[in-house]
């Protein structure tokens, strides 16, 4: 097809207006404040929340799979409700909710709020990904270890959740991605993190199109630095499988 | 060393075991034939309570356990370590060496210090014959290797009887010999063992005691050149008909 001139044209004015010099100045005055964003709210916060919330996780799908029916019970209401509800909305129960009851201890700064929040979310969805996980080992191992007079905690310790970890570590670094891009909900809760710093340039600069394709390019940075170490995650674990 | 007494087992409505009692004496090779769905395995894996019988008592050595009272997870546990137990698809644990594969038992479960351990392990698997394969994965080794693995590594808990579910099973036709020798190796020091086996010139060779079974009882037991030549039942004489096709 023949381009117009005029399309041309077009395109070479976007170019010019979106990397014109005002611009390239205000991406490189950004770049400082969003990075604080990253490496002091954005990063701790997915950190802190994966690390809890695989906790919680482990601790759900055992209780899922214990077949004692109390806690298998209570493990499913709490997946059912974390499933079945909005994030942004648990992140709003935790933070305004909690806090506007006038029980001091259920005040949380923004940050914790936001942790509690995250950890509960992460270990919903993890605690169905290390359950389906452990299902997939297969029985002879947990037969295999009782008959070498492992207990029950031994055999998930020693043999069954390290298999386990191997087959869940595609669907867990989903996961650990997906909350990356989550803690920018953080911002609707006053946690100072990459999106709300954007947000507050942008209420300064009026360049909102620029500013956030910004950190959308920062996010995206992140998240391929961590699919890379996903790789080597997975080169590492598969070393006893046959490939 | 063992005694089996009115052992009953049933899945559901199914009885796999009716009534089952059974004596082998230290040192003593027995060999359970049977066709399949008659028992046979799991009369095994009741001996390692791999299955919880629903009545009867088992006592190995001198522990006991009686299922007509209710037995608790601890009294199961410490059960467990009398018997070693080889599976017919080896489940070896894929994640560790082979060498670590039968130091598993001894670090895990009896506290023994990993130097030692791996020592023991050591001459276990060399016993077996695979000194060379100390560290490779399961995975790198044939079916046959993985098997006399498995066999090192049920032995290295000390168990004072050795249990075998269709051991060559699952085993390509010309490995089968090498993990049959490893037994049989076994027999002659004389250990305790249980062999649940399609392999009948081994049960000739080297079991003290054969045992037909068949719907979930013994139907007849007997020394092997008795019960293979001259069966008394009609059903043994049938399944031995069978095989012998």
């Amino acid at each position: 097809m023949k381009r117009s001139p005029k399309n041309g044209l077009m395109k070479m004015y976007l170019y010019n207006s979106f990397f014109s010099a005002e611009n390239i100045e205000i991406l490189q005055d950004s770049f400082l404040p969003l990075l604080k964003g990253v490496l002091s709210y954005t990063i701790p916060l997915t950190l802190i929340s994966f690390f809890i919330g695989i906790i919680i996780a482990v601790v759900t799908a055992v209780c899922r799979i214990s077949g004692i029916k109390l806690l298998s019970g209570i493990a499913r209401v709490y997946v059912s409700i974390i499933r079945g509800t909005p994030l942004l909305v648990q992140l709003f129960i935790v933070f305004f909710g909690l806090g506007n009851l006038g029980i001091d201890a259920l005040k949380f700064e923004p940050f914790t709020g936001a942790v509690i929040a995250f950890s509960l979310n992460t270990g919903a969805y993890a605690s169905e990904i290390i359950r389906a996980s452990i299902l997939s080992i297969e029985k002879g191992q947990w037969e295999a270890s009782s008959s070498i007079g492992m207990s029950y905690f031994q055999s998930l310790k020693r043999v069954i959740l390290p298999q386990a970890t191997r087959v869940s570590i595609p669907p867990l670094s989903n996961s650990f991605i997906g909350l990356v891009k989550e803690t920018s909900l953080a911002s609707t809760i006053l946690v100072s993190e990459m999106f709300r710093k954007a947000q507050e340039i942008v209420a300064t600069t009026y360049t909102p199109l620029l500013v956030y394709v910004e950190a959308a390019a920062i996010y995206w940075v992140i998240c391929f630095v961590l699919s890379l170490i996903q790789e080597r995650i997975e080169i590492r674990l598969n070393r006893y499988v046959k490939t | 060393m063992i005694s089996m007494q009115q052992i009953s087992k049933q899945f559901g409505d199914l009885v796999v075991l009716k009534d089952i009692n059974l004596e082998v004496e230290k040192g003593k090779v027995v060999v359970v034939i049977g066709p399949s769905g008659s028992g046979k395995t799991t009369l095994l894996r009741c001996l390692n309570i791999l299955e919880k019988p629903e009545s009867g008592s088992i006592t190995i050595d001198q522990q006991t356990i009686d299922f007509s009272r209710k037995v608790s997870k601890k009294e199961i546990l410490s059960f467990r370590k009398q018997s070693g137990m080889v599976f017919q698809t080896y489940n070896l644990f894929p994640h560790f060496t082979a060498l670590e594969n039968v130091m598993e038992g001894p670090v895990t479960v009896q506290g023994v210090n990993k130097a030692k351990a791996r020592e023991k392990a050591g001459s276990l698997l060399s016993k077996v014959g695979l000194s060379e394969k100390l560290d490779v994965y399961p995975y790198q080794l044939s079916g046959g290797q993985q098997q006399r693995v498995g066999i090192a590594r049920a032995m290295a808990i000390d168990p004072k009887v050795m249990l075998f579910d269709e051991p060559t099973s699952a085993l390509d036709p010309e490995l089968v010999g090498e993990v049959l020798l490893v037994m049989k190796q076994l027999a002659e020091e004389g250990r305790t063992m249980v062999v649940v086996t399609h392999e009948m010139k081994f049960a000739r060779e080297v079991a003290d005691e054969v045992i037909f079974m068949d719907n979930g009882v013994i139907i007849e037991s007997g020394k092997p050149d008795e019960l293979f030549s001259r069966p008394k039942e009609q059903r043994t004489k049938e399944f031995l008909n069978l095989i012998n096709q």
